[in-house]
């Protein structure tokens, strides 16, 4: 058997004494293959190849290159040893040009005029679409990945490792991306790929290791193992991929959505006309790549973002009567009593406040209440102790900072306090996002119970599975439009998947 | 390519951590101050070649020596609370208030122009209270408009008020030059002969009405911050931005009420100053306390307690390094210097209490 | 206004814009690097103490100073000590990542301390205030461009009649845009400004170019309190802290020049200008002011016109913080510490 590019042998890196990232790993890496590295998220992935491209220095444990052992201290170490890799936050520079950035950081024997030559080759040898002059601020998403692979070979990277390439990516623009991987390969490289969709591991991989709470749950050859297999290394054991969808019947008309439309700070159109109406007692799945306007619709219909003239939001509930959204602010909104809960993409940058413990969290859209100028704790309190009891949130004490909570814990603090108030409309974004498959469950069968008690409940997701399975009607929007209303107990991936890259919308 | 196995791993390894107690926090703080004052004691020695332990008595000497001396120890610790106090507000909306100085001048400029011209004409506690009123709202104001433009259009607030402080010496001369009678580019002790305007003895003690002052205005902010709707918005809005906005909080008017509030304090600490101790304006009123205090507000992370004590330590610093300089012939600002080593050394101490080191491991080397 | 007056209000103008004009392109090359140095005032004091000091004593203990050698030596004390202010600065913020706000701020209140007390030591050494005097290495940095600064009339009165130093100013200010703006270790600095994470995945050394930002950017704010002491007041020391207020406006200056060290060269007389304003002023003006606040002297009016640079700077921040251009802002890590491991 040849050489192994890169083992890992025993590896483990905690972070403070509480998060144990990995533990014990062994990891080898090949010439000429694709692996995936695939598990939940927080499984220890990208921590894992961090150590190798020099962001983390492990705790314990060794790394061979080509058989020799190393020390990888820091990026720059990792270059030299041939070992660069693409993170899921870009490390690009805004104010800089696509060749600025690639040049970035090399000896000056790389000038512009050369290394722009030498780029183009690379470009033309892999098949890449790159305009080197272009700032990054002015680039899409697919355009700056494409960079970041690009400035990698040109350090002469032998292996390749990219984290979670296409969460981002429309599926063409994974096609694309996938087909210059395979060209990779065939040039003798060794790329690994950090991802939690089975799909791509199957459709990309010859090998596939699966970490499962930090450590190595195993490896196997693609051509070997299915679906069903890796699902159970993953988490562990078997689990029922079956969410639960109930018919509601009886339903009453909650939000009536017209005309929408919210321009960016650069004045472009980011949710474009958009209707549709809301119900009681259903979820609304909205599907579409992120950042088609999903966020914006949202925030809009909260008061967070300015509507455009033209747009409408009316909501209706028999307890507090018809409103027009559109036009007031969310204090208006809180204020009037109207029940509308908001599950908000960023968990700790806008719905808690990271470094308040669960009771002060819970006060933040009702700490007006009560007469006179001081807070009143005493429900909040309660409510917290509700919250942490049903929903299980593991917290030394109510005062302990939201912020040094799992990620699970925060979404169940977020999502307790949003349902406590018996909301009328209940708006999640990417709720699951980040989760283990309980909390996941936990969070869906929460979003059911409401929809059985009359909730209108609106879910933007990102996993095409799960919006199957979980929504009554799915919308789809692409660019800022929606592109399709479909039923989700008919609708297809493949349907949505179209629906999705849909450019131009259905006008 | 080229192969390299010489990498060496780094010599220490830093990583954060959050599960300091409290007490292993206060002793690493202690140990910092130690090391502090040697140093500074070398400093000491090496300048002035004096033995460091008589100088230090010396130094305690200077700040508690006599009845006299500790009142005006505990009068400065006061006034340099009450600034640290008045920042808390805006701090904590991390809006960097870098004008507390000019914001003191105001307060204490208003209160000296009340004094100067109703000094005889209003009885003394009628005329304090006005004083206490116009100097918060002068200060307050003097504050308000680097808020304003930071809340529009978010313009930077440490230059900006930076720059306020030069506008209020400024027109603090101005007015020193219109008061001054004898063309000595001063305004002298306003007052002397009725003590118009001035704080009265309570107790016995000159300094009574402004140890009232501060500890009310400390514990009504402690309070005002940790307990009310407002201090709460205040809270949300310096943790995160959208999520106050989220929670419907208008971000703009917290920012203003906050520096406002903040302001108006260091404007009533101008007139503790002017009315309560020297009783005279001059460009020098504020005297580098504004600057000072946001070193101690930081310090502190908004715990009045914690502020009153590392106030009280700068205090006794300064004094007792006046009292080196006319004990021992060295000039005064040795205090600025000593006291500067000290800052450094408690900055300094953060990084342990937040973060830990240790040896790397070596890593093995094949032969 | 006469000719001659103008003449000197400009002459003014650049003395004092240079003294700033080092003040900011150092607080540049830091800030460009993310490094938001608020301890400039203190380091151009160490940097003015210590080139004093150093030609103190070089022309107490020789009897015939040989200017070069007062220079030479003035030059080095003065970089040297300020070079130190940064490397503090640098290892406070850097390495133990203290709050880049409270330690320039405490390095202000120190760097005082130490140039008045040496200052004061030294006033008493040689018998009283203002009594320093280093006529010879302070002549020598006065000394004008021989030949040059008595011709082209007006233009050789008013830009060819200073020291040395004035021009080297100038020189650094157009290094520095290039280096900034041309060279490849210029772009990695940049880089490390805008986005330490980036810059240390790209293989740049984050701490090496933020330390090296740090010193050589306070050695520069060294040189203008050199240029203070030597040249705007002459070779002697008041402990006025009036070197305080420079640095400030130099920091301030920094945004006036959106972080672009050659605007500093135009903005730095510019706010010399309005520094000296207040006695160029006709009188015509502060009469008619005066009349209408009722004033008894029209000198009076000179302490509101001195609120000039201040009041420029003031509506500078807020006019460039409304119109909000990509390349025009500050370093998008500015005033943040650097920890790899941040998670």
């Amino acid at each position: 058997m040849q050489e192994a590019a890169v083992s890992m042998r025993h590896i483990s890196k905690s972070f403070g004494k509480k998060v144990i990232a990995n533990k014990n790993v062994d990891l080898d890496i090949y010439h000429g293959e694709i692996l995936s590295l695939l598990g939940e998220n927080g499984s220890g992935k990208t921590t894992l190849m961090n150590m190798l491209s020099g962001v983390y220095f492990p705790d314990e444990g060794e790394i061979l290159v080509n058989g020799e052992p190393v020390s990888i201290t820091c990026p720059k170490d990792a270059f030299d040893l041939g070992i660069g890799m693409v993170h899921q936050h870009f490390k690009l520079i805004d104010v800089f040009t696509a060749l600025e950035n690639i040049l970035l950081g090399l000896p000056k024997e790389n000038d512009t005029k050369s290394g722009r030559a030498a780029v183009e080759e690379i470009c033309r040898k892999y098949g890449f679409e790159l305009d080197l002059d272009k700032k990054i601020y002015d680039m899409s998403v697919s355009e700056k990945e494409t960079l970041e692979i690009v400035k990698t070979l040109y350090r002469g990277t032998e292996i390749l490792i990219l984290d979670e390439p296409t969460a981002v990516l429309t599926p063409q623009e994974t096609d694309k991306l996938f087909s210059i991987l395979k060209n990779m390969r065939e040039d003798g490289k060794a790329v690994v790929i950090i991802t939690h969709k089975l799909n791509e591991v199957m459709e990309i991989s010859d090998r596939v290791t699966v970490l499962r709470k930090g450590e190595n749950a195993g490896t196997v050859l693609t051509s070997e193992t299915n679906e069903q297999q890796l699902t159970e290394m993953m988490v562990g054991e078997k689990i029922v991929l079956d969410i639960n969808r109930d018919f509601v019947e009886n339903k009453a008309l909650r939000l009536e959505v017209k005309h929408m439309t919210v321009l960016n700070p650069d004045k472009k159109k980011v949710v474009d006309d958009i209707s549709f109406d809301l119900y009681s007692g259903e979820v609304l799945g909205i599907a579409g790549i992120s950042g088609s306007g999903q966020k914006e619709l949202l925030e809009g219909i909260m008061g967070l973002q300015k509507c455009e003239e033209g747009s409408s939001v009316i909501y209706y509930s028999t307890a507090h009567g018809t409103h027009e959204l559109v036009g007031l602010d969310t204090k208006q909104i809180i204020g009037y009593g109207l029940h509308l809960a908001f599950v908000p993409e960023d968990r700790l940058g806008m719905g808690l406040v990271g470094n308040m413990g669960i009771t002060d969290n819970v006060l933040l859209k009702r700490y007006r209440k009560g007469s006179g100028p001081f807070l009143h704790k005493t429900l909040p309190r309660q409510t917290a102790e509700k919250i942490r009891s049903e929903l299980e949130v593991v917290t030394p004490d109510l005062e302990y900072p939201v912020r040094r909570l799992s990620g699970g814990n925060v979404q169940k603090i977020l999502v307790g306090r949003e349902i406590n108030n018996k909301p009328t409309v209940l708006m999640t974004a990417y709720a699951v996002r980040g989760l283990d498959i309980n909390t996941s469950y936990t969070i869906y069968n929460i979003l059911n119970e409401q929809k059985k008690k009359g909730v209108a409940v609106i879910y933007v997701g990102e996993d095409l599975d799960v919006l199957l399975a979980l929504s009554d009607r799915i919308m789809v929007i692409c660019e800022g439009r929606m592109t399709g209303m479909l039923d989700g107990r008919t609708a297809t991936k493949e349907q949505l998947g179209y629906l999705m890259t849909k450019t131009g919308g259905a006008h | 390519m080229e192969k390299k196995t010489t990498h060496k791993a780094p010599l220490f390894h830093v990583r954060k951590k959050d599960d300091t107690t409290l007490i292993q926090a206060i002793l690493i703080r202690a140990v910092f101050v130690v090391l502090a004052l040697l140093v500074s004691a070398l400093f000491i020695y090496f300048v002035t070649k004096l033995d460091p332990i008589s100088v230090y008595t010396s130094m305690f000497k200077g700040a508690f020596g006599t009845s006299r001396r500790t009142w005006i120890t505990i009068r400065d610790t006061c006034l340099l609370l009450m600034i640290s106090v008045a920042l808390s507000p805006a701090f904590r909306m991390r809006f960097w208030n870098c004008g507390a100085e000019g914001q003191v001048l105001i307060g204490g400029l208003t209160t000296a122009a009340l004094m100067i011209y109703f000094g005889s004409k209003i009885p003394t506690v009628l005329l304090l209270l006005i004083m206490l009123v116009v100097s918060a709202a002068a200060g307050g104001i003097w504050a308000l408009l680097p808020a304003v433009f930071k809340a529009k259009y978010d313009t930077n607030e440490t230059l900006f008020t930076l720059m306020m402080n030069y506008l209020a010496i400024q027109l603090v001369e101005f007015f020193v030059d219109i008061w001054d009678k004898k063309q000595s580019h001063s305004v002298g002790i306003i007052n002397m002969a009725g003590h118009g305007g001035w704080f009265p003895e309570v107790l016995g003690q000159q300094y009574t009405i402004n140890i009232i002052l501060v500890v009310v205005i400390t514990v009504a902010v402690y309070v005002y911050m940790k307990y009310s709707k407002h201090g709460y918005e205040g809270a949300v809005v310096g943790e995160s931005v959208a999520t106050a906005r989220y929670a419907g909080i208008n971000v703009p008017s917290v920012i203003r009420r906050n520096v406002l509030l903040s302001g108006a304090i260091a404007g009533i600490a101008g007139f503790v100053e002017v009315a309560g101790i020297s009783h005279t304006i001059s460009k020098q009123t504020a005297g580098g306390r504004g600057f000072t205090a946001i070193i101690v507000c930081w310090l502190a992370k908004f715990n009045p307690f914690i502020m009153a004590i590392i106030s009280l330590f700068l205090v006794f610093l300064d004094k007792g390094a006046a009292q080196i300089a006319s004990d021992f012939g060295l000039n005064e600002f040795a205090s600025d210097i000593i006291t500067g080593i000290l800052l450094f050394f408690i900055l300094s101490a953060e990084f342990f209490i937040n973060y830990s080191i240790s040896r790397s491991e070596p890593v093995k080397e094949e032969h | 206004m006469s000719l001659s007056q103008l003449i000197s209000w400009c002459v003014a103008a650049i003395t004092f814009g240079t003294v700033i004009m080092y003040g900011c392109i150092g607080e540049t090359v830091n800030q460009k690097a993310g490094g938001l140095n608020l301890g400039v005032p203190g380091i151009m004091q160490l940097g003015g103490i210590s080139a004093l000091a150093a030609a103190f004593i070089y022309e107490k203990s020789v009897g015939t100073p040989v200017p070069v050698v007062g220079m030479t030596i003035t030059l080095l004390a003065s970089m040297l000590a300020a070079g130190l202010g940064g490397l503090l600065y640098a290892f406070l913020t850097v390495t133990l990542k203290v709050n880049q706000n409270v330690t320039g701020l405490t390095l202000t209140i120190f760097g005082t301390g130490v140039a008045n007390f040496f200052g004061g030591s030294m006033m008493k050494l040689s018998g009283g205030v203002g009594t320093i005097s280093v006529s010879a290495t302070s002549s020598a940095f006065r000394a004008k461009i021989p030949f040059l600064s008595t011709r082209f009339g007006t233009f050789g009165s008013i830009f060819l009649s200073h020291g040395w130093m004035v021009y080297t100013a100038i020189i650094i200010a157009i290094i520095a845009q290039y280096f900034l703006s041309r060279t490849r270790t210029g772009l990695n600095l940049r880089a490390v400004g805008e986005n330490p994470a980036t810059a240390d995945a790209a293989g740049i050394n984050v701490t090496k170019y933020k330390y090296l930002a740090s010193v050589i950017g306070a050695a520069i704010c060294g040189l203008g309190g050199l240029f203070y002491v030597m040249d705007y007041i002459q070779g002697t020391w008041a402990n006025d802290s009036a070197i305080e207020a420079l640095g400030w406006l130099a920091v301030a200056l920094v945004i006036f020049t959106s972080w672009k060290p050659k605007n500093s060269i135009w903005g730095a007389y510019l706010f010399g200008l309005c520094y000296w304003a207040y006695i160029y002023i006709p009188a015509g003006i502060s009469k008619f002011f005066a009349a209408k606040l009722k004033l008894t002297n029209l000198t009076y009016m000179q302490n509101l016109y001195k609120m000039l640079p201040y009041l420029v700077t003031i509506v500078v921040l807020c006019v460039v913080s409304r119109r909000r251009k990509r390349e025009n802002q500050a370093p998008a890590s500015l005033g943040i510490s650097y920890f790899r491991e941040e998670r």
